[in-house]
């Protein structure tokens, strides 16, 4: 594929690195050689000699180079809330973080539940963000959980998949009819799993709810829709994702539907990996999720699950809330934390301190969400779109207000040092990122 | 006493919640507030410690007794008491929790007695505000001047705590006061038992180093003190427990009730009572009833609080 006698200067090569793709077998050091935003070639064989004088070379001093971060879950303001954030400071965020590409909710104003919205928001990325995005569409109008939108439509206008995004569809019929109509489009169908009846409460439901006086959310209320739900799935044949879960209990329910065949994935938000109940101390709205932060040992099995698969991705979650929203008595307080631009590293610090193979991150950070979304991102393969980060997984940064680029400071990682972070973002060849320490 | 020379009494600047709280510095809230019920005895109730101290009573939520029994406390004291209506004020705009203190906050005042429907406001405001920040009751949380006049009245009618065993019956699940007692109770020596059916019994409550009882048979049984709870009658929809005479067949403080706890078991109700719901009027009003001296203890609990926080204040003796 490389013609070293065909010189270009857009031509460029990134040497001397770790090189950690796990869907294309590699892990090792290595090189890439990209030209127009594409991957011409990938690999050991890939040095500063092979490429000669062909590209401007890149020597990454050893610094890991992974394929570019798909986040599966984000939230922007856009349309209606820009006050919040708006697609080009998600985007700034994202790239600060290593996601190079964003799949954003339909959760705006108006609700992505129509062709000519799915568009809107590819033509404002395509002119105002720095990295890929792509929207999820509602699967009910309006979200209002009772007539299916044009699935198709949505389909060709660019929508990756269809999701009620905050909320659970709750209407069995209306969602066994979306699974079943989406099923002959090949749509994906990704649920919020969370029995509004039974999780009316602010927090984890236990002690620690009980102690802070809060109303609780039993992790039984995932449970019972997940379960609901994968009995339709395994009815209509159709492709479904849990977007995200939380308790040890949707662990082993997971875990049995996989063994039972059925075409279903899920998620975890790295919050949900690496923080628990008692992170809320007092009253800290941050700490305020969807689903909650539950007890230490659903966290443990949470990472366990992620460790051998059972989870397939993780997502950020991230939900930009103004200050406004948050500073406010916890019940009161909006959900939400945002989360493009300490993913990564959070999900390092889960390397270093929980022992997840760094393989294994990558796969449920890029060519997992890739996979399951049929995104041609999210691998480091000869002719691929030239998406990747450059890594420092031992650099220890300090998470405070004013590094943050997303316009939200909502952060429960705020005063918190991580460890590992992205040090460059490349995004369809271009550089969109460079970490410059302050 | 004189404002000098008053020696501290709690390492704290607010009083947010008596979880927080050692038992010795519980004690010594005690024994001041003992002096105060003599003071408050007196024909001239005065006792000027707080003069020229501004106190804010910041009640979002309402009540009478709580916000009274602040009001009669500061002012027997000498501090200027403003009390804020909410329901006519700012917040009937829109404005928010924070906000709203924020602007009283910049009127200088040196107290805010703060009651809120949500769990953690008082601790919200305690962040941001400069003065001192008592909490009169937060959502589901705590109520910590109510469990110090509960404290007081036991302590007066039994002396010592080590070994009572209490009964605390009712709606555990929503009540603040149940949760501030357990805990100064827990910490005095006492052997607390909650009664209530489950539906009205908190997640992991048996973890607060309480006894759970689910019927009042076995959970007043041998009782020192009985102290009922609150049943909020929107409660009894259905939603929580069925209907209001299940409840009282059930959970309801009767005569014949009382007898299964000690002879001379204290009974005792943070009020408002629901008379004929969670108890009995000729209980109620009957000759263990320690009801109304509750009410009285609230306002020598309360200035004592004021006294201890003040003592911490820039100005104040310990600064």
């Amino acid at each position: 594929m490389i013609n070293p006698a065909k010189h270009s200067a857009r031509r460029r090569a990134y040497v001397n690195a770790n090189i950690v793709a796990p869907a294309q077998g590699l892990n090792g050091k290595g090189g890439i050689l990209i030209e127009d935003g594409w991957i011409l070639d990938v690999g050991p064989k890939v040095t500063k000699d092979s490429v000669g004088a062909s590209a401007t070379v890149t020597d990454c001093k050893g610094l890991t180079l992974i394929p570019g971060l798909i986040d599966m879950r984000v939230f922007t303001g856009e349309p209606g809330t820009e006050y919040r954030e708006t697609l080009a400071s998600a985007s700034g965020a994202a790239a600060a973080g290593g996601v190079t590409t964003m799949i954003v909710m339909p959760n705006t104003q108006p609700v992505i539940d129509d062709a000519a919205i799915v568009d809107f928001i590819l033509r404002r990325a395509r002119d105002t963000a720095s990295v890929r995005v792509a929207p999820m569409a509602a699967i009910t109008k309006g979200l209002g959980g009772e007539l299916i939108t044009e699935i198709g439509l949505l389909k060709e206008a660019g929508a990756v998949a269809i999701t009620e995004g905050t909320r659970a569809l709750v209407n069995a019929n209306v969602f066994r009819r979306a699974l079943m109509y989406a099923k002959d489009f090949d749509m994906l169908v990704v649920q919020h799993v969370e029995e509004p009846t039974l999780s009316s409460g602010v927090m984890n439901a236990g002690e620690a709810a009980s102690r802070l006086g809060l109303s609780g959310n039993p992790a039984m209320s995932e449970v019972i829709m997940l379960e609901r739900d994968l009995r339709l799935v395994e009815m209509t044949g159709a492709r479904y994702h849990a977007s995200q879960i939380s308790g040890q209990n949707s662990v082993e329910v997971m875990r049995a539907a996989k063994v039972k065949g059925l075409p279903v994935t899920c998620g975890v938000s790295i919050h949900h990996l690496v923080l628990n109940e008692n992170d809320i101390g007092a009253y800290r709205t941050f700490f305020k999720l969807s689903p909650p932060l539950r007890a230490e040992d659903d966290r443990r099995a949470l990472v366990e699950a992620l460790a051998d698969g059972t989870i397939d991705v993780i997502v950020s979650g991230h939900d930009p809330q103004s200050a406004d929203t948050k500073r406010l008595p916890f019940a009161e307080a909006a959900y939400g934390a945002i989360g493009l631009e300490t993913m990564l590293s959070a999900a390092i610090g889960l390397h270093h301190n929980d022992g997840v193979p760094l393989s294994r991150l990558v796969e449920a950070l890029s060519s997992k969400p890739a996979e399951i979304l049929k995104l041609e991102t999210g691998r480091l393969a000869p002719g691929a779109p030239a998406d990747f980060v450059l890594v420092d997984v031992n650099m220890s940064w300090t998470v405070e207000e004013d590094v943050l680029r997303s316009r939200a400071k909502n952060s429960p990682f705020e005063h918190r040092t991580l460890e590992g972070r992205a040090v460059e973002t490349v995004v369809a060849g271009e550089s969109v990122f460079a970490y410059a320490p302050r | 006493m004189t404002r000098d020379a008053r020696p501290p009494l709690l390492k704290r600047q607010h009083l947010l919640a008596i979880d927080d709280i050692s038992s010795l510095e519980a004690i010594r809230i005690l024994d001041l507030a003992a002096r105060y019920v003599e003071v408050s005895r007196q024909t001239d109730k005065r006792q000027l410690v707080l003069q020229g101290r501004t106190q804010v009573n910041l009640f979002f939520e309402a009540s009478t007794r709580t916000q009274s029994s602040f009001e009669i406390a500061g002012k027997r004291l000498g501090a200027d008491v403003m009390n804020m209506a909410v329901a006519n004020s700012a917040v009937s705009k829109g404005e928010t929790l924070l906000d709203t203190a924020m602007t009283i906050n910049a009127m200088q005042p040196d107290f805010l007695v703060v009651r809120h429907q949500s769990s953690g406001a008082a601790e919200l405001l305690a962040q941001k505000v400069s003065c001192a920040v008592i909490n009169a009751g937060d959502g589901q949380h705590e109520h910590p001047t109510q469990a110090l006049l509960d404290a007081l009245t036991i302590r007066r009618h039994k002396n010592q705590f080590e070994g009572l065993i209490v009964a605390i019956c009712g709606d555990v699940l929503h009540s603040r006061v149940a949760r501030s007692n357990i805990h100064l109770l827990n910490k005095l020596g006492a052997q607390v038992r909650v009664v209530a059916p489950s539906t009205l019994l908190p997640s992991g409550i048996a973890n607060f180093g309480v006894e759970v009882h689910r019927s009042m048979d076995s959970g007043l049984r041998g009782a020192d003190v009985v102290m009922m709870l609150r049943l909020q009658l929107e409660r009894m929809t259905g939603a929580f427990v069925p209907s209001i005479r299940e409840y009282y067949r059930f959970y309801g403080l009767n005569a014949e009730k009382l007898r299964l706890a000690k002879p001379d078991a204290m009974v005792m109700h943070p009020g408002p009572m629901n008379r004929g719901i969670e108890i009995d009027s000729d209980v109620a009003d009957g000759v263990q009833s320690v009801i109304r001296e509750q009410v009285e203890m609230g306002v020598a609990v309360r200035m004592a609080v004021l006294d201890a926080l003040s003592r911490n204040m820039p100005g104040g003796d310990n600064s």
